[in-house]
């Protein structure tokens, strides 16, 4: 699936809810999907500063592109952090440093947050771009 | 009364559980702030003219509202702050200045809020000072065998909180006061969150400082007051130089005012303080429902899937401000599902992460209810709960 096609998915799949404990239920959902997480991997250096809950996200280049594996102690982070690997993983650099993300406008994600959670999910962003920008 | 309480979040009626962090504000309280930035605002104690001499006339009996609502002895003992926090920093530094030096020691207890660690730890750096602290017991009690273990004759001041913003446990404030002044050690006592569940009597507590803010007790914003006993603000230097706290001034030596204006430098939040006045009227009218914290308590300490920190040995020793944790969820989700209920309630560490090392947790979930709060909004709040737990379990 190209990534456009990944985003425009996720966005119909929020469309679907009108109530945000739908929207919620769904990232748990989500969180619960997410692929275990290698523990060699749970260090300080994985760990994403700004976020309530703790998250962790490393990443792996394989024949130019990146992939990535991603946990949190709270779940609805969790499945935050999942939805953010399920459209980027895969990617090349170039294509997720050059993206605008948008679409999480779009589902209501970031207006729908506390400041403090905001913040987190733009250090999950500032941390996908960046991994993205040093792997070009 | 209340306007902000009928209001709708996500359209769903707003069950505001977050009062130990702010109240919400009566009518009462808003119209005074109105009237007196929009048809009072002049500045006090100076001039002559009509506004300033009602501003001036607003601004002093809301400090004989507040000496009247905690017993003080004086109204020269209550001195006007922006706020509980700001109020224990005066006095970290300005009795820290007279009476703390190199070796000497400062208690504060495990429980405190940041507002009552960090302002002593500054002194403590200034002064090669040591801060001590006296420990809390599993169930969130005060050990007060330990805080007495703690005095030494090096011991210059004891800060504690009268309740915690955490657990919700009323120290024994009465009895520790009596222990410290055994040993002639003074005692600040953070009344944050006691202003508002606890009668308050300064002379009856006896103790030596008492410090609150306006806004959790129904009072505007960037209001607070420190309670001092006379002899303290005597002897206490300024904490700031600047206009309303001088006598006299000239470039070979300045003069103090006399308390409390010696502590009041500088054009003061005039419009917000008079707003004590139907404040503390308001926390008078109300009394608090007893029912709901017990309901609380009930349902909390019953579910095996809770637990709860700060928990009562008595019938008087809680108020009704509830922290816990659930079993295998995290205290973040459970803030977030219950805000889209309507809910209002505070997760993470309370400003508090001294006790939340305590108890080995990275946060909690805390509801804290004032007085307004219903018995069917408690109910409520369980039932979501449950719901919330079963979403995320």
């Amino acid at each position: 699936m190209e990534l456009q096609e990944a985003k425009e998915k996720i966005v119909e799949d929020f469309s679907m809810f009108d109530e945000w404990l739908d929207k919620y239920e769904y990232l748990i959902g989500l969180g619960k999907e997410l692929e275990a997480y290698p523990e060699e991997e749970r260090t300080e250096e994985h760990l994403i500063k700004g976020c309530q809950s703790r998250v962790w996200l490393c990443s792996e280049k394989r024949d130019g592109r990146l992939f990535f594996r991603a946990d949190s102690d709270a779940i609805i982070t969790k499945g935050i952090i999942s939805l953010l690997v399920g459209v980027y993983s895969g990617r090349t650099p170039e294509e997720i440093a050059g993206d605008d993300f948008a679409f999480l406008d779009e589902i209501g994600l970031k207006e729908n947050l506390s400041p403090t959670r905001a913040g987190g999910l733009a250090s999950m962003i500032e941390t996908l771009r960046r991994t993205a920008e040093d792997a070009k | 009364m209340f306007p902000a309480l009928g209001e709708k979040v996500y359209g769903k009626p707003l069950v505001y559980l977050d009062n130990a962090a702010t109240t919400q504000r009566p009518l009462s309280v808003v119209e005074k702030w109105r009237r007196m930035a929009l048809e009072r605002n002049a500045n006090i104690h100076r001039a002559v003219h009509f506004l300033s001499s009602e501003a001036t006339a607003e601004y002093e009996a809301a400090r004989d509202a507040v000496r009247d609502f905690i017993g003080a002895a004086d109204r020269s003992e209550i001195v006007f702050t922006s706020g509980a926090t700001a109020s224990i920093n005066l006095v970290a530094f300005s009795f820290g200045e007279r009476f703390v030096g190199e070796g000497d020691e400062i208690i504060v207890t495990e429980a405190e809020h940041h507002s009552n660690i960090v302002p002593w730890q500054m002194l403590c750096e200034r002064k090669k000072a040591h801060l001590r602290v006296a420990r809390v017991s599993d169930d969130g009690h005060l050990d007060l065998d330990q805080l007495s273990s703690l005095l030494s004759p090096k011991t210059r001041i004891v800060a504690v909180a009268h309740v915690s913003n955490v657990l919700g446990i009323v120290n024994p404030v009465k009895e520790i006061v009596a222990l410290c002044h055994s040993r002639s050690v003074p005692v600040l006592v953070d009344g944050a969150q006691g202003i508002v569940h606890c009668k308050v009597d300064v002379q009856d507590i006896d103790c030596d400082f008492y410090a609150f803010s306006g806004h959790k007790i129904y009072a505007a914003t960037g209001t607070g007051v420190l309670y001092a006993k006379r002899k303290w603000l005597d002897e206490m230097p300024p904490y700031m130089g600047g206009g309303e706290m001088i006598e006299t001034v000239n470039f070979s030596g300045t003069t103090y005012a006399r308390p409390p204006h010696k502590f009041e430098a500088g054009t003061q939040n005039i419009s917000a303080v008079p707003t004590f006045i139907p404040a503390l009227e308001t926390a008078r009218l109300m009394g608090e429902d007893s029912a709901v914290g017990k309901y609380i308590l009930d349902a909390l300490t019953s579910d095996s899937r809770i637990t709860l920190y700060g928990v009562p040995r008595g019938t008087t020793d809680k108020v009704p401000v509830f922290s816990f944790s659930v079993k295998g969820v995290h205290h973040e989700d459970l803030a977030l599902i219950l805000d889209k209920m309507g809910i209002a309630v505070r997760s993470g560490q309370m400003c508090a992460e001294p006790l939340m090392d305590r108890f080995g947790v990275t946060g909690m979930l805390r509801a804290s209810f004032a007085p307004y709060n219903t018995l069917e909004e408690a109910k409520y709040f369980i039932e979501s709960l449950n719901r919330a737990i079963e979403m995320l379990l």
